[in-house]
């Protein structure tokens, strides 16, 4: 691996790790919030 | 735009310049060349690594002082996103390694206290899913992150009381360390940009938490009925 490889390589995989985390955060929120809403409507009835 | 959205604006700006500093500001390093530029962005997410964890190290220990559910989601935030930082920590320090020192990994004090404080933060989210009650779990963790916590100034002083394979500190090292002008300038940019991210990342993992207390208040509620 070149000086120039290694450079890419570690901000590519450190920002894949930064944007797969924010994708789990914003799929576990719309699953919490789907959640919410079903309990909320389950108490209506 | 909600104050959220905001900082995650402000976030993402920030970071694009920090970026474009470290590679087209930062003058070349001397010896390492362009792989000194891995420098930017691994020691300001370790530094942005390490002040989550010290805010979820106050964050513990207001709830055992308090006991306050407000406490215990900022504590669980502050660790998640710590753990986010320090993984990419120690993805981008061996890549780093590799054409540095001719290996990805060797066990000196900087770099095993820092997997160190990895699994241990690991096992703080690990014992979170392993209590169901919600009072229980948070004073259990709480009690569980102080200890954790011992470790950041550890891998703090690591590289200044242990000589070490870890390159010797720039910033804060004493009277022979130090920085080129522009370099510190840039380093110092990186370091507020990871740190105005790290913030929104514990923004919306706040916010994550706090619709799971919502639920949990709901399903009690629908048990007691």
């Amino acid at each position: 691996m070149t000086k120039i490889d290694s450079v890419f390589w570690a901000y590519t995989l450190g920002w894949a790790v930064f944007f797969g985390f924010y994708l789990t955060l914003a799929k576990r929120s719309k699953d919490l919030r789907a959640e919410v809403e079903r309990l909320k409507k389950a108490r209506e009835k | 735009m909600g104050k959220r959205a905001l900082l995650g604006a402000a976030a993402v700006a920030l970071l694009v310049a920090a970026a474009y500093a470290a590679f087209f500001v930062a003058p070349t390093e001397r010896t390492m060349g362009d792989l000194q530029r891995i420098f930017y962005f691994h020691a300001s997410c370790a530094w942005a690594g390490l002040d989550a964890f010290a805010v979820c190290f106050i964050a513990n220990l207001l709830y055992v002082w308090k006991r306050q559910g407000r406490y215990d989601w900022l504590g669980v935030s502050a660790a998640e996103v710590g753990l986010a930082f320090t993984t990419v920590v120690l993805i981008t320090g061996p890549i780093w390694a590799k054409p540095a020192w001719g290996i990805y990994w060797t066990w000196d004090a900087r770099l095993t206290s820092t997997f160190v404080l990895w699994l241990l933060y690991v096992c703080y989210l690990l014992l979170r899913t392993l209590v169901d009650e919600s009072g229980r779990r948070a004073l259990l963790s709480a009690l569980f992150g102080i200890f954790a916590f011992i470790d950041v100034p550890i891998v703090f002083g690591a590289i200044r009381w242990w000589r070490t394979q870890h390159p010797a500190p720039v910033i804060m090292g004493g009277a022979n360390s130090g920085l080129d002008p522009v370099m510190r300038k840039v380093f110092f940019f990186s370091v507020l940009a990871t740190h105005v991210f790290m913030a929104f990342l514990i923004a919306e993992r706040y916010a994550l938490e706090k619709i799971r207390g919502e639920v949990e208040e709901l399903r009690e509620e629908a048990e007691a009925a």
